[in-house]
């Protein structure tokens, strides 16, 4: 296929790998956060650890967008989903999460409620013109990927006048949890971070502007990579050369799709219908400000958290009794790139993809369902000297 | 879900929506989001929405990069004969 077969060739990789060998310095560790799922589901099906030498470290930052939802939003989708004139539907990966009480949108939908797996959330107006006895809402989960198409979805709703669709906006900003990682350096338990692999597809949207104050304000640089292992391996280059010169600025690999100000169009759309929220809770970083996105006033009637105002309260006070998080679970330090998914006591036995006790075990994003896949029965890292072939696909 | 693919733009009906081959599978897809497409063009496809046009020159550029390694771009692709599309690259 164009545009990514030539990104995958595996002579490359390892002529890439190579390079990458012959100029980290001996004696220094980078350790480099990539913060996309898709990277680092690709860091993992290529093998890239295992091509890189040791003396890089690649961190997985909270890039996922199932795994950074915390409980009591999930919590609140089932809630919606309980009610007999509702029909939830959402992405396939968030069914599976499990929430407070040991349930999951699946298990509910076991249970004769009516929740539906979309592909795109354009199907959601199809099935609520379907439906026009039922109340439709889309439980929109993601970063600033999947938001553009959600605004659309709502802009094109108000213009039909869908009496029976609404959305459960919990739409989060990328670089806003970027910043909320680098602040947690200055409490005390802090990851290392010398250098971040900008996420690929979040930069087509926004550009790679918004990256600037790393460099600026934390000295951190940040080379936007694309998705597929030859861009994730030149963008770990491109890091190690500015490590090396002592440089720090944002640089872009990806500009086969980034430019420095994104997708004006996508952009305004999600101006139109979304604005700030003041705070918002993430899996594993807490509630963080200016963090999120809600629905605009004037799309309101579309706002599930508004239509459903009532169920939603009834049932926060019914859920702040039940149990949350499973408390070995690990999640959060994975997602703050403070703990390796081998050094959780659930992984593997019990928590698997078949049965996840953690978010970061449900999609293939995910940096414990990654380990899982591909790496589980490793013991270290090893060096370039022993790189197996990158697999074509 | 984050996982997007770039695929090839065959039929154009409106400004919401199109027809792409995603290899080799023909697909509707939303093009609302992005702005001057014509057919042939290349897209990122994600959640049903083309997100962004691909840029070839670009492309063709950060191949040529490997090259600065002493990496022979055009040959390295032309030993991979089998794989669709990668002549059309390197020409």
């Amino acid at each position: 296929m164009k545009y990514v077969d030539e990104f995958r060739d595996g002579e490359l990789a390892r002529l890439l790998a190579a390079t990458i060998a012959a100029e980290v310095q001996p004696g220094r560790t980078y350790h480099l956060m990539e913060f996309c799922g898709g990277h680092t589901h690709a860091i993992f099906r290529y093998g890239l650890p295992d091509l890189l030498p040791a003396n890089i470290r690649l961190i997985h930052g909270a890039g996922c967008p199932v795994c950074v939802l915390p409980i009591a939003r999930l919590d609140m989708a089932m809630a919606l989903a309980k009610h007999p004139d509702v029909i939830l539907c959402t992405y396939g990966d968030m069914l599976r999460v499990p929430g407070s009480g040991r349930t999951s949108l699946l298990k509910i939908r076991a249970e004769g409620n009516d929740v539906r797996m979309v592909y795109s959330p354009a199907d959601c107006i199809r099935i609520a013109q379907q439906n026009p006895d039922k109340q439709v809402v889309f439980f929109a989960i993601g970063f600033e990927t999947t938001t553009p198409p959600t605004a659309v979805v709502i802009e094109q709703a108000s213009r039909l006048q869908l009496p029976n669709l609404s959305v459960f906006c919990n739409h989060v900003l990328t670089p806003a949890a970027m910043h909320g990682i680098l602040d947690t350096r200055s409490s005390g338990e802090a990851v290392r971070i010398d250098g971040f692999i900008g996420p690929a597809y979040v930069s087509t949207v926004i550009g790679s502007d918004p990256y600037e104050p790393f460099p600026a304000q934390y000295g951190t640089p940040v080379v936007i990579a694309g998705f597929e292992p030859l861009d994730v391996l030149q963008a770990v280059l491109m890091l190690v050369r500015q490590l090396n010169d002592g440089r720090c600025e944002v640089e872009n690999e990806f500009t086969r799709a980034v430019t420095h100000s994104g997708n004006h169009k996508a952009k305004a759309v999600v101006e139109q219908v979304f604005e700030l929220r003041d705070t918002f809770e993430w899996r594993g970083l807490g509630f963080m400000p200016n963090s999120a996105l809600q629905i605009r006033e004037q799309y309101r009637a579309l706002d599930a958290e508004y239509r459903f105002a009532g169920l939603l309260q009834q049932h926060a006070d019914q859920l702040s009794r039940l149990p949350q998080d499973n408390k070995a679970c690990e999640c959060p330090q994975v997602l703050r790139g403070l703990k390796n998914p081998r050094d959780c006591k659930l992984f593997d036995n019990p928590c698997t993809p078949d049965n996840p006790l953690g978010s970061c075990m449900v999609s293939s994003e995910g940096a414990c369902a990654a380990y899982y896949q591909y790496g589980r029965v490793k013991d270290r890292i090893p060096a370039v000297t022993v790189a197996p072939t990158v697999t074509e696909a | 879900m984050c996982l997007a693919i770039p695929v090839q733009i065959e039929q154009i009906h409106d400004e919401f929506s199109a027809i792409a081959n995603i290899g080799g599978l023909k697909k509707e897809i939303n093009i609302a989001l992005v702005d001057d497409l014509q057919v042939g063009d290349y897209v990122i496809l994600h959640v049903g929405f083309a997100l962004k046009k691909l840029d070839e020159e670009e492309a063709l550029r950060t191949l040529a990069l490997f090259a600065e390694m002493g990496i022979d771009v055009p040959a390295e692709l032309a030993s991979d004969a089998e794989l669709p599309g990668t002549g059309e690259v390197v020409s």
